[in-house]
């Protein structure tokens, strides 16, 4: 997977590296498979494809070449300073995690032991996105309703302008 | 600690394609890898060992599961993340319409 | 050009076989939510895919006439709607998304775990008619180039 993203940010075709985009998502999804959480297997999959062909989309025939300006070994260390800086405070706050395999599951336990009686839903994860925490998924369907609105209104401007 | 490695090398990258990168078709790549390696994270956390999946069976009762919780927030997370990356198509598209060029250096001015 | 519109003839006939399987299995993964993985929203996707795989295969204008753009902003609003009443008829319970009205059922049946599978359905709405409007948006576009 590592792999594939370093090919997706370096190569200069752009329908190489989309298509390398998705190998990284279709990897994730089977490392969704491997950590037992088959819901997010599926979602994951259709809607990289989904991604894939917006993207696709967008870069069907536009390419344009990448020239090297001054100033480049300045950016490429400061950006590196940074990643660096970054990297080491995560490594601080991540030794207070508990440890791999054994989270602290206090509000799961109640979750998975009620679940089944007080919904009537076996599968757990549906249960707690539509009834137990329902106001989240109501905070997303928001969110897409804004990204469509969005989206038609940043194309349906061109019909005007190309009339004038 | 080193399984959370796989997770920051690909946040390095997507970060590192953000920050150098003039093309904003491979800003929005960045992007979607950052995003990948934040939901793997989220995963990541809620795995308990020989544990199973989050879903009850019809002839056996199962006593060790994984953790719920941060599938379900990842759940939204990705098609959260769909719509994103197609408003930010979308703004690319109409950047190519106006000024003919995906290069971010030369859209600098705000112009009407 | 040889083809007037869309893909050539095998893309077509195929197309013709699969895409009302496609949809059949997304409506399947949207009602069975509650008992077996997938649920809203990944269904939601495969409904919009289908309609996006017709609009791929066909050409632009027959996909809109199995579903135009005012019938797709009319079913997700519906979609939007549909979620936030049976939210809010909680508040009838006294609480926010209480379920009083409908049991819950024997597990593992079909129409068991009350305001689940009605969630479901309005999610699935909501998701597949907003990507598919999303697409048949960018796809507008003239003098880029469409797909040959």
């Amino acid at each position: 997977m590592v792999f594939a993203a370093i090919v997706a940010v370096q190569i200069e075709d752009l329908l190489s590296s989309v298509i390398a985009v998705g190998a990284v998502g279709l990897g994730l999804s089977l490392a969704f498979l491997i950590l037992k959480a088959p819901d997010l297997a599926i979602t994951q999959l259709v809607v990289e494809i989904l991604c894939l062909i917006i993207l696709i989309r967008a870069t069907i025939n536009k390419d344009l070449p990448v020239i090297r300006d001054g100033r480049w070994f300045f950016n490429t260390t400061s950006t590196l300073l940074f990643i660096a800086i970054f990297l080491m405070f995560a490594y601080f706050a991540l030794r207070e995690l508990p440890h791999f395999g054994q989270p602290i599951m206090r509000v799961a336990q109640e979750y998975i032991n009620q679940g089944k009686e007080l919904t009537g839903a076996t599968n757990i994860v549906a249960a707690i996105i539509l009834d137990f925490r329902g106001y989240d998924t109501l905070g997303e369907a928001t969110i897409l309703f804004t990204a469509v609105m969005g989206v038609l209104a940043i194309i349906r401007r061109v019909g005007r302008i190309n009339e004038e | 600690m080193s399984e959370y490695i796989l997770c920051f090398a690909l946040f390095s990258i997507g970060l590192y394609a953000v920050l150098r990168k003039r093309n904003i078709i491979k800003i929005i790549i960045g992007l979607g890898i950052i995003e990948y390696a934040v939901n793997l994270f989220f995963v990541l956390i809620g795995y308990r060992t020989h544990g199973r999946a989050p879903i009850l069976a019809k002839d056996q009762s199962i006593l060790n599961m994984v953790d719920p919780i941060p599938q379900a927030l990842v759940l939204t997370s990705i098609v959260i993340g769909l719509a994103v990356t197609a408003l930010i198509v979308a703004i690319a598209i109409r950047i190519y319409e106006k000024y003919g060029t995906f290069d971010i250096t030369k859209i600098r001015r705000l112009k009407g | 050009m040889k083809n007037e519109a869309g893909m050539t003839l095998i893309v077509k006939t195929i197309t013709r076989l699969t895409v009302g399987l496609i949809l059949l299995y997304g409506i399947y993964i949207v009602l069975h939510g509650h008992i077996s993985p997938g649920g809203g929203f990944a269904g939601g996707v495969i409904i919009a895919l289908s309609f996006i795989h017709l609009m791929l295969a066909f050409g632009r204008e027959m996909a809109l006439k199995k579903l135009s753009q005012a019938a797709a902003s009319i079913l997700e609003s519906l979609g939007a709607l549909m979620f936030l009443t049976v939210a809010l008829l909680g508040f009838l319970g006294g609480y926010f998304f209480l379920n009083f009205f409908l049991h819950k059922g024997s597990p593992f049946a079909l129409f068991s775990a009350g305001i689940i599978p009605l969630c479901n359905i309005a999610i699935s709405l909501k998701v597949g008619a907003g990507l598919f409007a999303i697409f048949a948006a960018l796809v507008l576009f003239r003098g880029i180039g469409e797909k040959e």
